[in-house]
Protein backbone atom coordinates (compact mmCIF):
# COMPACT_ATOMS: atom_id res chain seq x y z
CA UNK A 1 0.00 0.00 0.00
CA UNK A 2 1.46 3.51 -0.93
CA UNK A 3 0.35 6.48 1.27
CA UNK A 4 1.00 9.90 0.46
CA UNK A 5 2.05 11.84 3.60
CA UNK A 6 1.08 15.36 4.72
CA UNK A 7 3.89 17.73 5.64
CA UNK A 8 3.74 20.98 7.39
CA UNK A 9 6.86 23.00 6.27
CA UNK A 10 8.34 25.53 8.77
CA UNK A 11 10.74 28.61 7.50
CA UNK A 12 12.48 29.69 10.60
CA UNK A 13 14.31 32.74 10.22
CA UNK A 14 16.54 33.42 13.78
CA UNK A 15 14.41 31.06 15.92
CA UNK A 16 10.62 32.22 14.62
CA UNK A 17 8.52 30.64 11.72
CA UNK A 18 8.29 32.71 9.13
CA UNK A 19 6.86 32.44 5.83
CA UNK A 20 6.91 34.78 1.95
CA UNK A 21 5.02 34.81 -1.29
CA UNK A 22 7.96 33.66 -4.17
CA UNK A 23 10.45 33.55 -1.37
CA UNK A 24 10.14 37.18 -0.26
CA UNK A 25 7.85 39.63 2.01
CA UNK A 26 7.68 37.20 5.25
CA UNK A 27 5.82 37.47 8.30
CA UNK A 28 6.22 35.84 11.43
CA UNK A 29 3.89 32.77 11.86
CA UNK A 30 4.91 31.55 15.80
CA UNK A 31 7.85 29.26 17.34
CA UNK A 32 8.77 26.70 15.60
CA UNK A 33 8.81 24.07 18.87
CA UNK A 34 4.99 25.25 19.87
CA UNK A 35 4.18 24.92 15.82
CA UNK A 36 6.04 21.46 15.74
CA UNK A 37 4.18 19.97 18.48
CA UNK A 38 0.77 21.01 17.15
CA UNK A 39 1.12 19.48 14.15
CA UNK A 40 2.49 16.56 15.55
CA UNK A 41 -0.56 16.07 18.24
CA UNK A 42 -2.84 16.87 14.63
CA UNK A 43 -1.30 13.89 12.65
CA UNK A 44 0.86 15.73 10.64
CA UNK A 45 3.59 12.91 9.25
CA UNK A 46 6.34 14.61 9.26
CA UNK A 47 7.81 17.60 9.58
CA UNK A 48 10.24 20.04 7.36
CA UNK A 49 11.96 23.00 9.18
CA UNK A 50 14.21 24.86 6.74
CA UNK A 51 16.66 27.70 8.20
CA UNK A 52 16.28 30.40 5.50
CA UNK A 53 19.06 32.81 7.19
CA UNK A 54 22.48 32.41 6.34
CA UNK A 55 24.28 33.69 9.54
CA UNK A 56 26.22 31.40 11.47
CA UNK A 57 24.66 33.02 15.02
CA UNK A 58 21.52 31.82 13.51
CA UNK A 59 22.57 28.13 12.66
CA UNK A 60 23.17 27.70 16.58
CA UNK A 61 19.91 28.95 16.92
CA UNK A 62 18.54 26.12 14.71
CA UNK A 63 20.58 23.22 16.23
CA UNK A 64 18.84 24.57 19.36
CA UNK A 65 15.04 24.30 17.90
CA UNK A 66 16.23 21.21 16.29
CA UNK A 67 17.28 20.00 19.66
CA UNK A 68 14.20 20.99 21.54
CA UNK A 69 11.61 19.86 18.83
CA UNK A 70 13.25 15.99 19.23
CA UNK A 71 12.53 16.31 22.83
CA UNK A 72 8.93 16.37 22.67
CA UNK A 73 8.00 15.66 18.59
CA UNK A 74 8.13 11.53 18.11
CA UNK A 75 7.28 11.88 14.23
CA UNK A 76 10.00 12.03 11.53
CA UNK A 77 11.45 15.63 10.35
CA UNK A 78 14.01 17.04 8.44
CA UNK A 79 15.76 19.71 8.82
CA UNK A 80 17.66 21.70 5.41
CA UNK A 81 19.41 25.20 5.18
CA UNK A 82 22.96 25.99 5.23
CA UNK A 83 23.88 22.26 5.22
CA UNK A 84 27.37 22.97 3.69
CA UNK A 85 29.50 19.77 5.00
CA UNK A 86 28.93 16.36 6.18
CA UNK A 87 29.52 17.77 9.59
CA UNK A 88 26.97 20.25 9.17
CA UNK A 89 25.11 17.25 8.74
CA UNK A 90 26.03 15.54 11.25
CA UNK A 91 25.10 18.29 13.46
CA UNK A 92 21.86 18.27 13.08
CA UNK A 93 21.27 14.52 13.06
CA UNK A 94 22.49 14.33 16.40
CA UNK A 95 20.92 17.15 17.62
CA UNK A 96 17.81 14.65 16.77
CA UNK A 97 16.68 15.20 13.14
CA UNK A 98 15.92 12.43 11.21
CA UNK A 99 17.10 13.75 7.72
CA UNK A 100 18.88 16.53 6.27
CA UNK A 101 18.11 19.04 2.98
CA UNK A 102 20.56 20.46 0.59
CA UNK A 103 20.17 22.50 -2.01
CA UNK A 104 22.68 25.49 -2.78
CA UNK A 105 25.77 23.10 -1.95
CA UNK A 106 24.76 20.16 -3.31
CA UNK A 107 24.49 22.03 -6.49
CA UNK A 108 27.92 23.67 -5.84
CA UNK A 109 29.49 20.43 -5.24
CA UNK A 110 27.09 17.38 -6.20
CA UNK A 111 29.62 14.73 -4.29
CA UNK A 112 28.35 16.21 -1.32
CA UNK A 113 24.97 14.54 -2.08
CA UNK A 114 26.69 10.83 -2.22
CA UNK A 115 29.43 11.75 1.13
CA UNK A 116 26.23 12.44 3.19
CA UNK A 117 24.40 9.43 2.06
CA UNK A 118 27.73 7.14 2.51
CA UNK A 119 27.99 8.74 5.79
CA UNK A 120 24.27 8.57 7.02
CA UNK A 121 22.79 6.44 4.29
CA UNK A 122 20.34 7.51 1.90
CA UNK A 123 17.62 7.37 3.62
CA UNK A 124 18.93 10.80 5.63
CA UNK A 125 19.59 12.95 2.47
CA UNK A 126 17.19 15.38 0.98
CA UNK A 127 18.01 16.95 -2.08
CA UNK A 128 15.45 20.61 -2.26
CA UNK A 129 15.19 20.96 -5.65
CA UNK A 130 13.98 24.84 -6.29
CA UNK A 131 12.38 24.98 -9.85
CA UNK A 132 11.02 28.12 -11.93
CA UNK A 133 9.62 27.51 -15.38
CA UNK A 134 12.19 28.41 -18.50
CA UNK A 135 10.29 30.32 -21.23
CA UNK A 136 11.37 28.37 -24.56
CA UNK A 137 9.88 29.07 -27.89
CA UNK A 138 5.94 28.48 -28.65
CA UNK A 139 5.74 24.46 -29.26
CA UNK A 140 8.86 23.75 -26.57
CA UNK A 141 7.93 20.83 -23.92
CA UNK A 142 8.04 22.33 -20.75
CA UNK A 143 11.65 23.05 -19.04
CA UNK A 144 12.81 24.15 -15.75
CA UNK A 145 15.56 25.73 -14.24
CA UNK A 146 17.42 25.10 -10.59
CA UNK A 147 17.34 28.01 -8.72
CA UNK A 148 20.06 28.15 -5.36
CA UNK A 149 20.54 30.27 -2.59
CA UNK A 150 16.94 31.09 -1.40
CA UNK A 151 15.72 31.04 -4.76
CA UNK A 152 17.70 34.25 -5.93
CA UNK A 153 20.84 32.47 -7.90
CA UNK A 154 19.47 31.04 -11.42
CA UNK A 155 22.17 28.17 -12.16
CA UNK A 156 21.32 27.11 -15.86
CA UNK A 157 20.64 23.63 -14.53
CA UNK A 158 17.69 22.05 -16.01
CA UNK A 159 15.78 20.80 -12.97
CA UNK A 160 14.49 17.49 -14.22
CA UNK A 161 18.60 16.19 -15.46
CA UNK A 162 19.06 17.71 -11.93
CA UNK A 163 16.53 15.48 -10.21
CA UNK A 164 18.05 12.56 -11.94
CA UNK A 165 21.32 13.15 -11.20
CA UNK A 166 20.66 13.74 -7.45
CA UNK A 167 18.90 10.37 -7.01
CA UNK A 168 21.85 8.49 -8.99
CA UNK A 169 23.87 10.89 -6.47
CA UNK A 170 22.63 9.06 -3.54
CA UNK A 171 19.53 11.47 -2.58
CA UNK A 172 16.90 9.08 -0.66
CA UNK A 173 14.05 11.90 -1.00
CA UNK A 174 13.48 14.60 -3.49
CA UNK A 175 11.61 18.40 -2.22
CA UNK A 176 10.71 19.54 -5.27
CA UNK A 177 9.67 23.52 -4.71
CA UNK A 178 7.93 25.47 -7.74
CA UNK A 179 9.12 29.30 -7.36
CA UNK A 180 6.50 30.11 -9.55
CA UNK A 181 4.21 28.93 -7.22
CA UNK A 182 5.13 29.58 -3.98
CA UNK A 183 2.94 31.30 -1.81
CA UNK A 184 1.02 31.96 -4.48
CA UNK A 185 -2.12 29.78 -3.61
CA UNK A 186 -2.53 28.22 -6.90
CA UNK A 187 -1.40 24.94 -6.36
CA UNK A 188 1.27 22.94 -6.91
CA UNK A 189 3.04 23.07 -10.72
CA UNK A 190 1.61 19.54 -11.47
CA UNK A 191 3.75 19.10 -14.59
CA UNK A 192 6.96 19.72 -12.75
CA UNK A 193 6.26 17.29 -9.81
CA UNK A 194 4.77 14.31 -12.20
CA UNK A 195 7.88 14.55 -14.49
CA UNK A 196 10.40 14.57 -11.79
CA UNK A 197 8.44 11.69 -10.56
CA UNK A 198 8.40 9.94 -13.76
CA UNK A 199 12.04 9.82 -14.27
CA UNK A 200 13.21 8.98 -10.43
CA UNK A 201 12.56 6.33 -8.47
CA UNK A 202 13.01 8.15 -4.74
CA UNK A 203 10.21 9.59 -3.26
CA UNK A 204 9.19 12.70 -4.43
CA UNK A 205 7.39 15.81 -2.11
CA UNK A 206 5.74 18.25 -4.04
CA UNK A 207 5.81 21.88 -2.52
CA UNK A 208 5.08 25.32 -3.13
CA UNK A 209 1.61 26.90 -4.08
CA UNK A 210 -1.23 25.29 -2.06
CA UNK A 211 -4.16 27.44 -1.08
CA UNK A 212 -6.91 24.99 -0.80
CA UNK A 213 -6.92 21.37 0.06
CA UNK A 214 -8.17 20.08 -3.66
CA UNK A 215 -4.50 21.39 -4.51
CA UNK A 216 -2.83 18.52 -1.99
CA UNK A 217 -5.75 15.93 -4.01
CA UNK A 218 -4.20 17.52 -7.74
CA UNK A 219 -0.52 16.75 -6.07
CA UNK A 220 -1.17 13.24 -4.79
CA UNK A 221 -3.15 12.15 -8.04
CA UNK A 222 -1.97 14.14 -11.14
CA UNK A 223 1.61 15.27 -9.80
CA UNK A 224 2.35 11.88 -8.71
CA UNK A 225 4.29 12.85 -5.30
CA UNK A 226 4.29 10.74 -2.14
CA UNK A 227 4.23 13.41 -0.18
CA UNK A 228 2.45 16.97 -0.16
CA UNK A 229 3.73 20.13 1.87
CA UNK A 230 2.11 23.04 2.47
CA UNK A 231 2.79 26.07 4.84
CA UNK A 232 0.24 29.22 4.48
CA UNK A 233 -2.85 27.30 4.42
CA UNK A 234 -1.81 25.44 8.04
CA UNK A 235 -0.11 27.98 9.89
CA UNK A 236 -2.88 31.08 9.21
CA UNK A 237 -5.46 28.19 10.93
CA UNK A 238 -7.32 27.87 8.07
CA UNK A 239 -7.08 24.39 7.71
CA UNK A 240 -6.46 21.68 9.63
CA UNK A 241 -4.00 18.70 9.24
CA UNK A 242 -7.05 16.38 10.09
CA UNK A 243 -8.97 18.46 7.62
CA UNK A 244 -6.42 18.21 4.91
CA UNK A 245 -6.16 14.37 5.59
CA UNK A 246 -10.01 13.73 5.65
CA UNK A 247 -10.00 15.55 2.45
CA UNK A 248 -7.45 13.00 0.40
CA UNK A 249 -9.01 9.92 1.81
CA UNK A 250 -12.27 11.30 0.32
CA UNK A 251 -11.16 11.71 -2.93
CA UNK A 252 -9.24 8.22 -2.65
CA UNK A 253 -6.01 8.76 -1.82
CA UNK A 254 -4.36 6.76 0.91
CA UNK A 255 -3.50 8.73 3.92
CA UNK A 256 -2.50 8.09 7.99
CA UNK A 257 -6.10 8.56 9.74
CA UNK A 258 -5.04 11.49 11.68
CA UNK B 1 18.98 0.52 33.19
CA UNK B 2 18.65 0.62 29.30
CA UNK B 3 21.54 0.67 27.05
CA UNK B 4 20.59 2.22 23.23
CA UNK B 5 24.27 0.76 21.56
CA UNK B 6 25.62 3.80 20.21
CA UNK B 7 28.33 2.70 17.67
CA UNK B 8 28.44 5.94 15.48
CA UNK B 9 26.22 5.43 13.03
CA UNK B 10 23.28 8.10 12.46
CA UNK B 11 20.94 9.53 14.38
CA UNK B 12 20.47 7.38 17.55
CA UNK B 13 19.51 10.22 19.66
CA UNK B 14 15.32 9.89 18.76
CA UNK B 15 15.55 6.10 20.10
CA UNK B 16 16.82 7.45 23.45
CA UNK B 17 14.66 10.26 23.71
CA UNK B 18 11.44 8.23 23.00
CA UNK B 19 12.55 5.47 25.87
CA UNK B 20 13.31 8.80 28.36
CA UNK B 21 9.46 9.71 27.09
CA UNK B 22 8.07 6.48 28.11
CA UNK B 23 9.75 6.78 31.40
CA UNK B 24 13.09 4.38 30.62
CA UNK B 25 16.33 5.11 32.01
CA UNK B 26 17.83 4.80 28.83
CA UNK B 27 21.23 6.18 27.45
CA UNK B 28 23.28 5.98 24.40
CA UNK B 29 26.29 3.75 25.28
CA UNK B 30 29.05 3.60 23.42
CA UNK B 31 31.28 1.60 26.21
CA UNK B 32 31.22 -1.39 26.09
CA UNK B 33 31.73 -2.40 29.66
CA UNK B 34 29.23 0.26 30.62
CA UNK B 35 26.49 -1.77 28.12
CA UNK B 36 27.12 -4.91 29.61
CA UNK B 37 25.74 -3.58 32.71
CA UNK B 38 22.39 -2.97 31.43
CA UNK B 39 18.89 -4.88 32.15
CA UNK B 40 17.75 -4.15 28.91
CA UNK B 41 19.51 -3.86 25.21
CA UNK B 42 18.34 -1.34 22.25
CA UNK B 43 19.89 -1.94 19.00
CA UNK B 44 19.08 0.87 16.63
CA UNK B 45 20.28 1.43 12.93
CA UNK B 46 20.20 3.63 10.09
CA UNK B 47 21.58 3.26 6.64
CA UNK B 48 23.38 -0.01 5.08
CA UNK B 49 23.67 -3.01 6.26
CA UNK B 50 27.25 -3.27 5.47
CA UNK B 51 28.91 -0.32 6.97
CA UNK B 52 26.26 -1.13 10.35
CA UNK B 53 27.28 -4.51 10.86
CA UNK B 54 31.43 -3.64 10.90
CA UNK B 55 30.71 -0.74 12.98
CA UNK B 56 29.04 -2.83 15.39
CA UNK B 57 31.71 -5.22 15.53
CA UNK B 58 34.68 -2.79 15.73
CA UNK B 59 33.14 -0.89 18.41
CA UNK B 60 32.79 -4.35 20.71
CA UNK B 61 29.73 -4.05 21.28
CA UNK B 62 28.25 -6.93 18.78
CA UNK B 63 29.81 -9.39 21.71
CA UNK B 64 27.80 -6.82 24.20
CA UNK B 65 24.75 -7.67 21.93
CA UNK B 66 25.62 -11.58 21.70
CA UNK B 67 25.52 -11.82 25.14
CA UNK B 68 23.17 -10.01 26.26
CA UNK B 69 20.89 -12.53 24.10
CA UNK B 70 22.70 -15.30 25.88
CA UNK B 71 21.98 -14.26 29.32
CA UNK B 72 18.42 -13.98 28.03
CA UNK B 73 17.82 -9.91 28.97
CA UNK B 74 15.19 -7.99 27.00
CA UNK B 75 16.50 -6.65 23.47
CA UNK B 76 14.82 -4.81 20.63
CA UNK B 77 16.04 -3.93 17.41
CA UNK B 78 15.45 -1.11 15.11
CA UNK B 79 15.80 -0.79 11.63
CA UNK B 80 18.71 -1.82 10.15
CA UNK B 81 19.40 -2.78 14.10
CA UNK B 82 16.60 -5.41 13.95
CA UNK B 83 18.54 -6.71 10.30
CA UNK B 84 21.63 -7.03 12.29
CA UNK B 85 19.41 -9.70 14.18
CA UNK B 86 19.64 -12.15 11.18
CA UNK B 87 22.36 -14.11 9.57
CA UNK B 88 23.34 -11.45 6.50
CA UNK B 89 21.69 -9.16 3.97
CA UNK B 90 21.29 -9.21 0.38
CA UNK B 91 22.34 -5.36 0.34
CA UNK B 92 26.13 -6.44 1.64
CA UNK B 93 26.63 -10.21 0.96
CA UNK B 94 29.99 -9.96 2.54
CA UNK B 95 28.81 -8.24 5.86
CA UNK B 96 27.53 -10.54 8.46
CA UNK B 97 24.71 -10.27 11.20
CA UNK B 98 24.41 -11.33 14.62
CA UNK B 99 22.83 -14.59 13.39
CA UNK B 100 20.54 -14.47 16.72
CA UNK B 101 17.19 -14.80 13.87
CA UNK B 102 17.58 -17.57 11.20
CA UNK B 103 17.35 -16.27 7.69
CA UNK B 104 18.80 -13.39 5.57
CA UNK B 105 17.49 -9.63 4.92
CA UNK B 106 16.29 -9.32 1.35
CA UNK B 107 15.52 -5.95 -1.64
CA UNK B 108 12.20 -4.79 -1.33
CA UNK B 109 9.34 -6.29 -4.23
CA UNK B 110 9.69 -4.92 -7.14
CA UNK B 111 7.41 -2.77 -8.53
CA UNK B 112 7.05 -0.40 -5.82
CA UNK B 113 9.94 2.64 -5.05
CA UNK B 114 12.86 1.99 -2.88
CA UNK B 115 12.99 3.22 -0.25
CA UNK B 116 9.41 2.46 1.44
CA UNK B 117 9.53 5.93 2.91
CA UNK B 118 6.12 6.32 4.29
CA UNK B 119 3.25 5.52 7.03
CA UNK B 120 1.85 2.05 6.85
CA UNK B 121 -0.54 -0.47 8.74
CA UNK B 122 0.61 -3.53 11.03
CA UNK B 123 -0.88 -6.68 10.14
CA UNK B 124 -0.02 -8.57 13.51
CA UNK B 125 0.30 -12.19 13.74
CA UNK B 126 0.85 -12.19 17.28
CA UNK B 127 3.00 -10.76 19.02
CA UNK B 128 4.10 -10.00 22.92
CA UNK B 129 6.05 -6.34 22.08
CA UNK B 130 3.24 -5.16 19.82
CA UNK B 131 -0.02 -5.67 22.49
CA UNK B 132 -2.41 -2.88 23.20
CA UNK B 133 -1.80 -1.04 19.39
CA UNK B 134 -4.53 0.22 18.30
CA UNK B 135 -6.35 -1.59 14.77
CA UNK B 136 -5.54 -0.55 12.14
CA UNK B 137 -1.89 0.27 13.58
CA UNK B 138 -0.35 2.78 11.82
CA UNK B 139 4.01 2.83 11.85
CA UNK B 140 6.83 5.12 10.39
CA UNK B 141 8.85 2.65 7.79
CA UNK B 142 12.14 4.28 6.02
CA UNK B 143 14.40 1.16 4.57
CA UNK B 144 14.63 -0.50 0.94
CA UNK B 145 15.36 -3.93 2.33
CA UNK B 146 13.65 -5.83 5.09
CA UNK B 147 14.00 -9.27 6.86
CA UNK B 148 12.57 -12.69 5.12
CA UNK B 149 9.35 -14.25 6.33
CA UNK B 150 10.26 -17.22 8.88
CA UNK B 151 8.59 -18.41 12.42
CA UNK B 152 9.91 -15.73 13.82
CA UNK B 153 7.77 -13.03 12.17
CA UNK B 154 5.15 -11.34 13.83
CA UNK B 155 3.80 -8.64 12.12
CA UNK B 156 4.00 -7.76 7.99
CA UNK B 157 2.95 -4.67 6.32
CA UNK B 158 1.81 -4.62 2.68
CA UNK B 159 4.28 -3.02 0.16
CA UNK B 160 3.52 -4.60 -3.11
CA UNK B 161 2.91 -7.86 -1.15
CA UNK B 162 3.46 -8.78 2.74
CA UNK B 163 7.14 -7.37 4.11
CA UNK B 164 8.11 -8.02 7.58
CA UNK B 165 7.50 -5.70 9.92
CA UNK B 166 8.55 -7.26 12.90
CA UNK B 167 9.59 -10.56 14.72
CA UNK B 168 10.60 -11.68 18.08
CA UNK B 169 11.91 -14.81 19.75
CA UNK B 170 11.76 -14.38 23.56
CA UNK B 171 12.92 -11.91 24.72
CA UNK B 172 14.56 -10.77 21.81
CA UNK B 173 12.30 -8.25 19.41
CA UNK B 174 12.83 -6.72 16.40
CA UNK B 175 10.59 -3.64 14.30
CA UNK B 176 11.42 -2.87 10.92
CA UNK B 177 9.77 0.46 11.11
CA UNK B 178 10.47 3.48 13.87
CA UNK B 179 8.77 3.15 16.86
CA UNK B 180 10.25 5.86 18.04
CA UNK B 181 9.16 7.70 15.49
CA UNK B 182 5.97 6.52 15.00
CA UNK B 183 4.14 9.08 17.38
CA UNK B 184 1.91 7.80 19.88
CA UNK B 185 1.89 4.27 18.43
CA UNK B 186 5.22 3.93 18.38
CA UNK B 187 5.70 5.41 22.12
CA UNK B 188 3.62 2.69 23.57
CA UNK B 189 5.49 -0.12 21.41
CA UNK B 190 8.66 1.59 23.25
CA UNK B 191 6.38 1.41 26.78
CA UNK B 192 5.99 -2.24 26.50
CA UNK B 193 9.82 -3.25 25.44
CA UNK B 194 10.48 -0.75 28.81
CA UNK B 195 7.76 -2.86 31.05
CA UNK B 196 9.99 -5.95 29.99
CA UNK B 197 12.80 -4.63 30.84
CA UNK B 198 11.40 -3.86 34.47
CA UNK B 199 9.83 -7.47 35.20
CA UNK B 200 12.80 -8.93 33.75
CA UNK B 201 15.21 -7.19 36.30
CA UNK B 202 12.56 -7.18 39.12
CA UNK B 203 12.09 -3.71 39.53
CA UNK B 204 8.37 -1.48 39.89
CA UNK B 205 6.97 -1.25 36.51
CA UNK B 206 7.69 2.20 35.16
CA UNK B 207 4.77 4.52 35.89
CA UNK B 208 5.17 7.27 33.87
CA UNK B 209 3.08 6.73 30.16
CA UNK B 210 3.16 7.73 27.10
Amino acid sequence: MRTVRVIPCLDVDDGRVVKGVRFTDLFDAGDPVELAARYDAQGADELVFLDITASSDNRRTMVDVVARTAEQVFIPFTVGGGVRAVDDGRRLLRAGADKVGVNTAAVDRPGLIADLADEFGSQCVVVAVDARRRLGPEGSPPAWEVFTHGGRTATGLDALVWAERCAALGAGELLVTSMDRDGTRDGFDLELTRQIAGRCQVPLVASGGVGELDHLVEGALEGAADAVLAASIFHLGEFTIAEAKAHLAAAGVAVRPA
Amino acid sequence: MIAVLDYGIGNLRSAEKALQKVGADARLVDDPALAAGADGIVLPGVGSFGPCARALESSGLAEVARDAVARGLPFLGICVGFQLLYEGSEEDPSASGLGIFPGVVRRLPVGVKHPQMQWNVLDITQSNLLVGVPDPAWVYFVHSFAPEQTSDTTATCDYGGPVVASAERGPVWGTQFHPEKSGTVGLGILSNFVAAVDAASGRTPSSVGA
